[in-house]
C-alpha cells in the first residue's frame, strides 16, 4: 500500500515559506532517497499576503502532484490558518505559530510559538521557518535531521550557518503536545 | 543568481531538486546545447536565467535579445554555424516567433523552442496554467511544415525530453518544439542527468562531398540532406533563403523543384513516425475507460485512475508525449478496444479533433476541459466518468 | 580600366540575370563592397552574407560566400546568432531602408546599442521597390508613393543620425555614385571592431521615378553625384540649404568595446566560477 505524505506550509510573503518547502523537498529526495513533488504559490498569488508550499513525499512514484487534504500542514499566519485549517485529513497534524495565530485546541493541534522562539532564543525571527522545520523533523520520520541540515546549509547566506543550525536543533528538541 | 543546487551521486551522475525550467536548462546544457537567445517572459523565464549563469562556464553564449522575433532569428543564425542551440518562451512570445520558426522549417535548421504554455488568448493569464498552444505548435506559422513536439508530464521528463528534442532536431535537420505548461514548469522534483559518456548524442550528418559538388540541401543522400556549418573552413559555400529553393539553395519556382522539396521535407519526418512518437500507456489492457492527456495532466489521470480503481473504475490513461505528429496507430487502436474515451486538456478541447480523426468513429470520445488557470484535479475527472 | 574583381566573386552555379532592374544602384554598390573584401584578403569561407527581404536582400545569393537571405527585418538578429555563434566570421549584412528602418527599425537600435561586430551595408532608395513602390520610412515628405498618392505625410528618418545616436561604432554615409569613397568606407567598416553602417544612397528608377519623374537611372545616377555634399562642408550650412543634399561623409568613427570582445571576458570570468558537484 502507498503512502503518500501530503504537506502544505503556508503563512506570509517574507517568512521564508517557499525556502523551508524546497529545503525540506531537496532534503528527502536528494539526500534520503524519497519521491517528492514539491509546488508553491506563483505570481498574483505569491506577492504580498498568504503564500504556501505544497509537497508529496513518498516511496514510489507520486501521481497527482498536488494536496488534495494535507496530512501535515504549518501555518505561520492568522489568514493561511483560516483558509487552510479544513482542508486537512481525519489524522493530519498541524503545527501551529502560536505566537502569530488564534488557534482552536483540537486533536493533532500543535501550538508552538514559533516566531516568538526564533526571536528570544536564537536572536533573530528571520529562522522561523527553520525552527518550523525541526519542528516538523521531531514530530514526523518523512525527512532525517542530517538531511534537512545538510540541504538547509546548502541554502543560507554565508555566515549564518551557526544561527541556523541553532535554530533547527531548538525546532526538534521542543517539548510540545496537542493540548487536548 | 540559481536558486537550486547540483550534486553527484555514488554513480557520478548530476543529481538536483529542481524546477521543470531548470530541468530542461540543465538538460539543454548537457545535451550540448552552446547558445541560446531568448526575451523575458513568465512563466518561461527560469531558463533563461540558468543558461545566462551556465552558458559562459561551458563555453557557451548566452543573449536576451531585443524581442521574441529576434530571439527565435538569433538561434537560427547560430545553429547555422553548427552550435545546437535553443530559446524559450511562452504564449505571447510563441505567436511572434511564428514566422521564423517556418524559416527554420524551410531551411531544414535544426533547434529547439521551448513553449511554456500560459492561458490565452493575448496576454491572458501570465501566471496561470493552460494547454492552449497545442494546436499553434503544428499550425502556428504559415503554409504546410512538418513539426515534431514533444510535451512532458514530470520534471524529470522534461531532462529526458529536452535531450530527445535536441537528438530528434540534429538527426531530422527540424526546429522542434517542447511544449511544457506552468505547472511542470514550477514544480519541483529530481533530476539525474545521464552522464556524457552514457548520453546517445546526435549530431547532425556533415557533408561527404568535394565542395564543388556541395548542395545546400542535397537529396542525394536520402531525404534528410547533410549540414555543413558556416566557418566550415572546407571550402563549402552555399546559400539558404526563406523563398522556395532548389538543392542549391537558390530561390526556384519550378514546380518540378518545389513539389519534390515539399514532399521531402514532409517524408524525412512522416517516414520515420516510429522513432519519432512516443507514447505511454497504463492499464489499457482491461480499461473500461480510457484517459488521454499530454503534458501535467497525464499527472491528474493518473491520480483519477489510482482513485477510480479504488473504487472499482476500470480507467486506463494513454500519455501523448510526442504530440506531433500525431500518434494516430495507437489511438486507433485504443478506440477500438476501450468504448469510454475522455480526452483532458486544459483548454476548450483541441487535441480531442485529433483523437476523433485517429478513433475513425469508434469508441464515444468526450472532453474534459478546464481553462480557468487552474491546474485539474482528479475528482474533477471523475466527476465525468459516472 | 578599372579591374575585373566581381567576376571572380561570382557564385558558379548561380543562374543569371540578377533580379535588379536597369539602372539601379544595387549592383554597383555590391561591385565597390566586393573590392573592398578583395582588397583586404580575407577568405571567402571566413564571410557570411546575411540579409533581410527587399530588393538589395537579393544581393548575398550571387556572391561565393556563406549566406542567408532571412525573413523581413530580421538580417540584424539573424546575423547576431551567426556572429556569437562563431566570432570569428565577418559577418556582413545587407539591408534595404524599409527592411532595416522600418520592420526591423527595432533590431537596427539594438544592434547599434549592442556595438556587436556586424557590417552592414544598409542601401537606402528610399522606397519599397521589391513589393511595388510604397513609401518607407526614408522617403521624403511629400514624395510620391503606391501608398502616398497624395503626398507622403511622414517625415523621414535620418539612419546615421540614428545609427550614432544608438551608439553604433562606425557610421558613414555615401552614395552608388561615389564608388572609391564607398569602398574605402566598406574597408574600414569591415577593418573596425564593432557595429558599423554604411548607407548606400541609391536611386531606384523603376518605381521612385515612376511615381516622381526622376527621370532614367543615368538621371538619377547623376543626381545622387549633385546632390552629395561631404560633411565638412555641410556644417557650415543651413538647415535650408541642406534640404535636397546628401550627406556623405563619416558620421561616427569610434573604439567602443564589441559586443563579442565583452561576452568573451564574461566567459572567462564566468569559467572561473565554476565549481565542481559535492557528492551527496
Amino acid at each position: 500500500m502507498k503512502k503518500v505524505y501530503e504537506i502544505r506550509f503556508s503563512g506570509s510573503g517574507g517568512q521564508g515559506i517557499i525556502t523551508a518547502g524546497m529545503v525540506l523537498g531537496e532534503a528527502a529526495s536528494v539526500f534520503d532517497g524519497k519521491y517528492v513533488v514539491q509546488t508553491q504559490s506563483y505570481g498574483p498569488e505569491a506577492r504580498g499576503g498568504a503564500c504556501k508550499t505544497e509537497l508529496m513525499i513518498a516511496d514510489e512514484r507520486v501521481s497527482y502532484p498536488k494536496p488534495e487534504l494535507a496530512d501535515i500542514l504549518l501555518v505561520m499566519s492568522q489568514a493561511s490558518y483560516d483558509k487552510y485549517i479544513d482542508e486537512v485529513k481525519e489524522d493530519a497534524w498541524v503545527i501551529v505559530d502560536s505566537s502569530t495565530v488564534k488557534y482552536k485546541p483540537a486533536r493533532g493541534v500543535f501550538p508552538v510559538p514559533i516566531t516568538k522562539l526564533a526571536e528570544e532564543v536564537v536572536g533573530n525571527k528571520v529562522v522561523a521557518n527553520v525552527v518550523a522545520m525541526g519542528v516538523l523533523s521531531s514530530l514526523t520520520n518523512i525527512v532525517s535531521y542530517e538531511a534537512l541540515e545538510r540541504s538547509l546549509l546548502n541554502r543560507i547566506p554565508r555566515g549564518t550557518e551557526e544561527m541556523n543550525k541553532k535554530a533547527l536543533k531548538l525546532g526538534k528538541t521542543l517539548e510540545f503536545k496537542d493540548n487536548v | 543568481m540559481l536558486f537550486y543546487k547540483l550534486y553527484k551521486d555514488k554513480d557520478g551522475r548530476k543529481v538536483g531538486f529542481v524546477q521543470g525550467n531548470e530541468a530542461c536548462a540543465e538538460a539543454a546544457l548537457a545535451a550540448g546545447v552552446r547558445f541560446f537567445a531568448g526575451y523575458p517572459i513568465t512563466p518561461s523565464s527560469e531558463i533563461a536565467q540558468v543558461l545566462a549563469e551556465k552558458l559562459p562556464m561551458y563555453g557557451g553564449r548566452f543573449i536576451q535579445m531585443e524581442d521574441e522575433i529576434a530571439a527565435m532569428a538569433a538561434i537560427i543564425g547560430a545553429s547555422m554555424t553548427g552550435v545546437k542551440t535553443l530559446t524559450a518562451t511562452s504564449g505571447p512570445g510563441f505567436s511572434l516567433k511564428q514566422e521564423n520558426i517556418g524559416y527554420a522549417c524551410m531551411n531544414e535548421v535544426p533547434c529547439l523552442i521551448v513553449n511554456v504554455q500560459r492561458a490565452g488568448p493575448s496576454t491572458g493569464l501570465p501566471t496561470q496554467v493552460s494547454q492552449g498552444d497545442v494546436m499553434q505548435t503544428r499550425w502556428g506559422t504559415h503554409g504546410d511544415h512538418p513539426i515534431v513536439v514533444y510535451s512532458p508530464c514530470s520534471v524529470e521528463e522534461t531532462a529526458e525530453l529536452t535531450i530527445t528534442a535536441i537528438n530528434t532536431s540534429e538527426k531530422y535537420r527540424t526546429p522542434v518544439i517542447l511544449l511544457m505548461d506552468e505547472t511542470v514548469a514550477h514544480m519541483r522534483e529530481k533530476i539525474t542527468l545521464p552522464h556524457e559518456s552514457e548520453m546517445k548524442l546526435f549530431n547532425r550528418t556533415r557533408a561527404t562531398v568535394e565542395p564543388s559538388d556541395f548542395r545546400s540541401f542535397d537529396t542525394r543522400f536520402g531525404d534528410v540532406p547533410p549540414f555543413e556549418p558556416y566557418g566550415n573552413e572546407k571550402g563549402y559555400r552555399f546559400h539558404i533563403t526563406g523563398l522556395n529553393h532548389d538543392e542549391n539553395g537558390f530561390p526556384t519556382s519550378r514546380q518540378d523543384e518545389v513539389v519534390p522539396y515539399m514532399d521531402r521535407i514532409h517524408r524525412k519526418i512522416y517516414n520515420n513516425l516510429d522513432d519519432i512518437i512516443k507514447v505511454k500507456e497504463w492499464n489499457t489492457d482491461d480499461a473500461d475507460f480510457l484517459l488521454i492527456a499530454f503534458g501535467t495532466t497525464v499527472r491528474t489521470c493518473l491520480g483519477a485512475m489510482e482513485k477510480g480503481r479504488k473504487k472499482g473504475l476500470k480507467i486506463g490513461v494513454l500519455q501523448l508525449i510526442t504530440v506531433w505528429p500525431f500518434a494516430d496507430k495507437v489511438v486507433a487502436r485504443l478506440a477500438k478496444k476501450i468504448e469510454n474515451i475522455f480526452v483532458v486538456e486544459l483548454n476548450m478541447g483541441q487535441i480531442i479533433n485529433e483523437v476523433s480523426r485517429a478513433a475513425a468513429g469508434h469508441g464515444k470520445i468526450k472532453g474534459i476541459n478546464k481553462y480557468d488557470g487552474v491546474f485539474i484535479t482528479p475528482d474533477e475527472i471523475l466527476t465525468h466518468l459516472k | 580600366m578599372m579591374e575585373d574583381i566581381v567576376h571572380q566573386y561570382l557564385r558558379p552555379k548561380k543562374k543569371f540575370p540578377h533580379v535588379w532592374c536597369p539602372g539601379c544602384g544595387d549592383g554597383v554598390v555590391m561591385n565597390s563592397l566586393i573590392r573592398a573584401i578583395h582588397s583586404l584578403k580575407i577568405s571567402r569561407d571566413n564571410i557570411v552574407m546575411v540579409s533581410g527581404i527587399g530588393c538589395s536582400s537579393r544581393a548575398p545569393v550571387y556572391f561565393d560566400f556563406c549566406s542567408l537571405h532571412s525573413t523581413h527585418g530580421r538580417a540584424l538578429p539573424f546575423a547576431t546568432g551567426v556572429k556569437l555563434g562563431n566570432p570569428k566570421l565577418t559577418v556582413i549584412v545587407i539591408s534595404g531602408d524599409g527592411d532595416a528602418t522600418a520592420i526591423g527599425g527595432n533590431h537596427f537600435i539594438h544592434a547599434c546599442r549592442r556595438n556587436i561586430d556586424l557590417k552592414m551595408v544598409l542601401i537606402n532608395n528610399n522606397i519599397y521597390g521589391m513589393t511595388g513602390g510604397q513609401y518607407s520610412p526614408t522617403m521624403p515628405t511629400g514624395a510620391y508613393a503606391a501608398t502616398a498618392p497624395y503626398g507622403n505625410i511622414d517625415r523621414p528618418f535620418d539612419i546615421c543620425k540614428l545609427a550614432v545616436a544608438a551608439g553604433a561604432n562606425y557610421v558613414a554615409r555615401s552614395t552608388a555614385f561615389h564608388t572609391f569613397q564607398i569602398e574605402k568606407y566598406f574597408k574600414e567598416a569591415i577593418m573596425k571592431p564593432g557595429f558599423a553602417v554604411i548607407e548606400a544612397m541609391t536611386a531606384c528608377p523603376s518605381l521612385y521615378s515612376f511615381y516622381n519623374k526622376t527621370g532614367k537611372g543615368t538621371d538619377m545616377m547623376k543626381a545622387l553625384k549633385d546632390r552629395a555634399i561631404s560633411i565638412e562642408s555641410a556644417a557650415n550650412m543651413s538647415p535650408e540649404d541642406l534640404k535636397e543634399k546628401i550627406v556623405t561623409g563619416i558620421f561616427a568613427n569610434g573604439d567602443a568595446k564589441p559586443y563579442t570582445v565583452a561576452y568573451q571576458e564574461l566567459m572567462e570570468r564566468a569559467e572561473r566560477s565554476r565549481v565542481d558537484e559535492e557528492s551527496i
